[in-house]
């Protein structure tokens, strides 16, 4: 398990880390944190010919908050996020997620940019980057374009970026006084990679009814989804056991992930609805 | 001065080394012109092996050389079994590297030795593999079909049915009252040591010697086979024993690279090392466990047990290994474990398919056996309506029926008899820590979204496993003693623990005695190792014997300078003193060595209890623990301390074989659980609150020390206890385990059908 010769580079700017990723034909790869690129190399399931350390772009890091929402800079590591007080009231989705990536060790490193760029199934961030309808800024060599998180993730460890391009910023809608929230996951150890989780938020009207629903799912497809049966069911409804109960239901219905070495496929059909279930009684809590 | 070392919880002397980074193991020793090994292993579960094509790989820079079976004048060599070694089992051993067929993913095909390793995989990528495909044998129930044989020749893929004998079981069950009928399973998982193994080899041409670093468990023994492979006389071989990370039963036991690593060094006259990673520790080191029992129990109506009667199907991988036998052997011959079973007839089948071979693993046989007997007695319980503990307590052997025999298993003709022991004691005692009473009120309560079980089991562990061991004694330059002994250090502790002994027999401050050495065929003139909780009781035993010895040579040498008779000579901490006031320093005796050794027949059996409160989320199927209790009566514990580390610790593997632990494997043999992404070991936030209670109430009446082997007591009930509290947490839905790991999908499952049953 020794990773394939590579070069290494590691840029000053931005545009310098583009023009050395476009110069090398999709054989290079930017490194972040190396939790997943690494292991990736290891075990030379990953070969890219030269590295880019994106550690010195100043422009990658930092957490920014504003009317606007929360922009997460790529290098952001899941350490800031849970060290970030103001996230508890401005964006408390995001740091309810994030509490469960993976291990101490792990979170010191791992990063927002590179999460979304691996884009595994399971994962947190890009979870609940496609439940709140992110938007992820892109640089390449053509220039900055921004890419919605719904057509980011194209599949599993697959997605709409170019090899040329790098994540800057990943950007999140601003959180309303009036939304609920909830997140569910489970796990066979602390920290591991979910059999399946959801993210999922309502704003409450002045009825105390719930609108503008987000159903997210993570771990029970290749990529992460929103569930619009959900959604509908429970748009324009108190939260509460018979509601719940319809979206239980929906959720069960609308999944349809794989058997694998941790769970099955029924299993993870009926955790999806379970998770669903609890997901709304906090919201509602 | 009279010394009470043993008994007293002193801190490990081995950990100060360990704490600080100044352990060595063998991935620490780096030769000048040292060469790397790595191993090219078949990625196709059963094959012929049609070509193998390296020139590619030759012309890497750095690649020095790649050797196959062709390399090795006279073909490949076997390796022989440790345990049991019948004839029966020939046909099935494994070669050290595949010449013709390759019977499992992982099986060495080549060795490229390159200058380091990450060149070396460079090199394993363009070697040309030519394996013409063979259907795979996935599990037993397709190798019983004999469709496909792993080993034509043999005709079949079993390669033998062990039986196990007592009273006269057909008899028995044709008038027992009440008979029940279970088919039980335990998956496959083994004993996964944090380091891995490694293997580093130098050959000094010049006085035709080779010493070969990283060994552990059996280094003696290991020594006799590679002897006769590679062609040596023993005393031309040198086994060092480093530091070790973990043993459990698998590390030590000799394997493929065992062979393949000393040959190359002596092949291509450089140092070469070879450290296996974690990728290769999954699919190379031995598996353990995976069987299938299909087994009646046989009660009177009062649940007074009659007999056990049926079968058990082990999962042997692709090869007999050294001690891949023991597991099938004990499992029907400790299905009883603590329990009075008068009539026992099980088939024990021994199959072949295309996996990595099993080993023993920590407690081998016994947690399977636990699992399956423990299962069976919460179902009578049930069947009979009688209280779980009280079953248990009615079937106990008491005090008064030791030594009490156990099944004869042939074709070994493997007599066995427990030793000494008031089990009932042990259950009373764990009850009362456990607070059992108080508890039970929780059972299969629903609160807070949980539900709540108990469960409750006894086990036995068997230890101390013969003919002999050695230990020597000898007096350093400046007065100090050093221990030299047989027995081998996997992370046992057993540096402290022979000090401890060795000053409680010599009567000197513990810190007198300098080092303990052990494991390396340099210590003693014959060692026998470290396996099946041998240690202390054989280790310690022939130390008593080598410092009584040790403290007559003494006198002896001493009356010669001192000129005086060896009677009149007294023995102090640092001198000896003759009389009219003479005395002589230790020091003045240095190099003054004497051997002693311990020859034992007989096994000690530890015993005691395990009780766990669990709760459940039945619709997650997460198992949480809530307290757990182990009662273990060793006969005389040496450190305390440790060996609650010893209990904790096997516990916990226990642990993560009951919920976590699965080697899983696809229907083509491909392995699918390469990483420990994977395969789950237990973590630190995993099993927390579990406890421990050493006691020391019977000593076994087999060895001087009184102490009892114990080191898998911790180990062997845990399955049985976790299916039981499963099982009793979720009795709404009438689930009732039948098989490990108790994965949340298979909890899951098993309520879903209780739901649907109690819907229809
Ligand atoms: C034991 C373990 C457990 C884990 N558990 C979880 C878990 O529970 N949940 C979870 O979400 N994750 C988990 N992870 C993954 C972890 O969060 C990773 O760190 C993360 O997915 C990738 O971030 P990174 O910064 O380490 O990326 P890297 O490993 O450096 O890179 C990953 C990929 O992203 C690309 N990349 C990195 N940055 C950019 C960028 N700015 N623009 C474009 N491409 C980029 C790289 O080229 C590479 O292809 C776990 C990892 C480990 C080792």
């Amino acid at each position: 398990m020794k990773m394939p010769a590579f070069e290494y580079a590691c840029p000053e700017t931005l545009a310098e880390a583009v023009a050395l990723l476009a110069s090398h034909d999709g054989e290079a790869k930017p490194i972040a944190g190396g939790q997943s690129l690494l292991p990736m190399m290891a075990f030379r399931v990953a070969q890219p010919t030269l590295l880019v350390d994106l550690r010195k772009l100043a422009e990658l890091r930092g957490i920014r908050i504003s009317s606007d929402g929360v922009r997460l800079g790529a290098l952001v590591r899941w350490r800031d996020i849970q060290d970030d007080a103001r996230l508890a009231t401005a964006h408390p989705l995001l740091a309810d997620a994030i509490k469960h990536v993976a291990h101490y060790q792990v979170r010191n490193r791992g990063t927002v940019g590179g999460s979304m760029a691996h884009a595994d199934p399971a994962s947190e961030m890009p979870g609940v980057a496609v439940t709140c309808d992110a938007e992820i800024a892109v640089r390449g060599k053509s220039g900055t374009r921004t890419i919605k998180a719904a057509d980011f993730f194209l599949g599993a460890l697959t997605t709409a970026l170019a090899p040329d391009e790098i994540i800057t910023e990943v950007r999140l809608p601003a959180w309303p006084a009036n939304r609920r929230h909830g997140f569910q996951e489970f796990a066979r150890r602390r920290g591991d990679f979910a059999m399946s989780g959801v993210a999922l938020f309502y704003d409450l009207d002045a009825g105390g009814k719930a609108a503008n629903a987000h159903v997210g799912v993570i771990g029970v497809g290749d990529h992460p989804k929103r569930l619009a049966a959900v959604e509908a069911v429970v748009n324009g409804q108190t939260v509460d056991e018979a509601t719940i109960a319809k979206a239980v239901a929906a959720a069960s219905a609308a999944v349809e992930p794989p058997d694998d070495i941790h769970a099955s496929a029924a299993y993870r059909k009926a955790l999806t609805g379970t998770l669903v279930e609890r997901a709304l009684r906090s919201a509602a809590a | 001065m009279k010394n009470t070392f043993i008994g007293t919880s002193m801190e490990r002397r081995e950990d100060l080394r360990f704490l600080r980074g100044k352990g060595i193991y063998v991935d620490d020793l780096a030769p000048s012109n040292l060469l790397y090994a790595v191993i090219m292993r078949s990625n196709i579960a059963h094959g012929r092996l049609k070509s193998i094509d390296a020139s590619a790989a030759l012309k890497i820079p750095g690649v020095h050389s790649v050797i196959t079976a062709k390399d090795m004048p006279g073909g490949p060599p076997i390796i022989p079994m440790r345990l049991q070694p019948l004839p029966e089992f020939k046909p099935f051993e494994q070669l050290v590297i595949a010449d013709d067929k390759v019977r499992y993913v992982g099986e060495p095909l080549a060795m490229v030795l390159a200058e380091s390793v990450a060149i070396g995989e460079d090199a394993l990528e363009v070697i040309a593999l030519e394996i013409e495909d063979l259907p795979a044998v996935p599990d037993w129930r397709a190798a019983e079909k004999n469709e496909s044989l792993l080993f034509e020749p043999a005709g079949s893929n079993r390669a033998l049915t062990f039986e196990a004998r007592k009273g006269d079981a057909d008899a028995a069950f044709k008038n027992a009252p009440y008979v029940r009928r279970e088919q039980l399973r335990t998956g496959r998982h083994f004993g996964l040591t944090l380091e891995p193994r490694g293997v580093m080899a130098e050959w000094d041409a010049a006085s035709g010697h080779l010493t070969v670093s990283g060994a552990a468990k059996v280094p003696f023994f290991n020594r006799r086979i590679l002897a006769k492979q590679i062609g040596l006389p023993e005393e031309a071989i040198t086994m060092i024993e480093n530091d070790v990370g973990g043993g459990y039963g698998a590390r030590g036991e000799f394997y493929p690279e065992d062979f393949l690593i000393p040959f190359a060094a002596r092949h291509v006259n450089r140092p070469v090392k070879w450290i296996e990673d974690r990728r290769e520790n999954l699919i190379a080191m031995n598996h353990a466990r995976e069987s299938e029992a299909d087994i009646e129990i046989a009660c009177e109506r009062d649940g007074t047990i009659i007999g056990l009667r049926g079968f058990v199907h082990t999962d042997m991988g692709a090869y007999m290994r050294t001690n891949g036998a023991v597991g099938a052997r004990n499992i029907p011959q400790f299905m009883g474990g603590p329990y009075r079973v008068p009539h026992v007839k099980i088939d024990s089948l021994l199959w072949m398919t295309n996996k990595t071979p099993v080993g023993t693993y920590r407690g081998p046989g016994r947690y399977e056996g636990s699992f399956y007997i423990e299962r069976l007695l919460d179902m009578v319980a049930h069947d009979l309506g009688i209280d779980r503990v009280e079953l248990r307590r009615r079937n106990l052997i008491t005090s008064a029926e030791q030594p009490y025999e156990i099944a004869t298993v042939q074709p070994t003709d493997a007599r066995d008899q427990y030793d000494s022991g008031d089990y009932e004691q042990a259950l009373d005692r764990c009850l009362k820590e456990f607070g059992w009473n108080d508890k039970a009120k929780l059972q299969g309560k629903l609160i807070d979204g949980r539900y709540h079980g108990l469960a409750v089991c006894c086990f036995v562990e068997g230890g101390a496993a013969g003919p002999k061991e050695s230990a020597r004694l000898e007096i350093n330059s400046d007065g100090t003693i050093s221990v030299f002994m047989g027995s081998s250090a996997v992370g046992q502790g057993v540096e402290t623990v022979f000090a401890q002994i060795a000053a409680d027999a010599l009567e000197v401050p513990v810190d007198r005695i300098s080092h303990v050495h052990h494991g390396s065929t340099t210590t003693v003139s014959d060692g026998y190792g470290a396996y099946h909780s041998r240690s202390v009781v054989m280790g310690g035993s022939a130390l008593l014997d080598a410092a009584t010895k040790f403290q007559a040579a003494i006198k002896d040498a001493a009356a010669k300078r001192l000129g005086c008779n060896a009677s009149e000579v007294r023995l102090g901490e640092d001198k000896v003193f003759g009389p009219g006031g003479k005395s002589l320093l230790l020091a003045e005796l240095a190099g003054l060595t004497v051997e002693g050794a311990f020859l034992n027949k007989k096994h000690t059996y530890s015993y005691g209890t395990h009780a766990a409160h669990i709760t459940v989320d039945a619709k997650l199927g997460q198992v949480q623990i809530v307290d757990y209790m182990v009662v273990q009566d060793v006969g005389r514990a040496i450190n305390p301390m440790t060996l609650r580390g010893q209990i904790i610790g096997s516990l916990v593997q226990g642990l993560g074989g009951a919920m976590l632990e699965h080697l899983q494997y696809d229907e083509q043999g491909q392995f699918l659980t390469g990483t420990l992404a994977d395969y789950l070991l237990p973590t630190a936030g995993d099993f927390p609150n579990l406890r421990c209670i050493v006691t020391e109430d019977h000593p076994s009446p087999i060895n001087p020390l009184g102490a009892k082997g114990a080191g898998e007591g911790g180990i062997v009930a845990a399955g049985g206890v976790m299916a039981n509290a499963v099982a009793n947490a979720l009795q709404s839905f009438g689930v009732q385990p039948r098989q490990l790991p108790l994965t949340p999908t298979y909890i899951w499952e098993l309520v879903q059908a209780g739901q649907r049953q109690a819907a229809e």
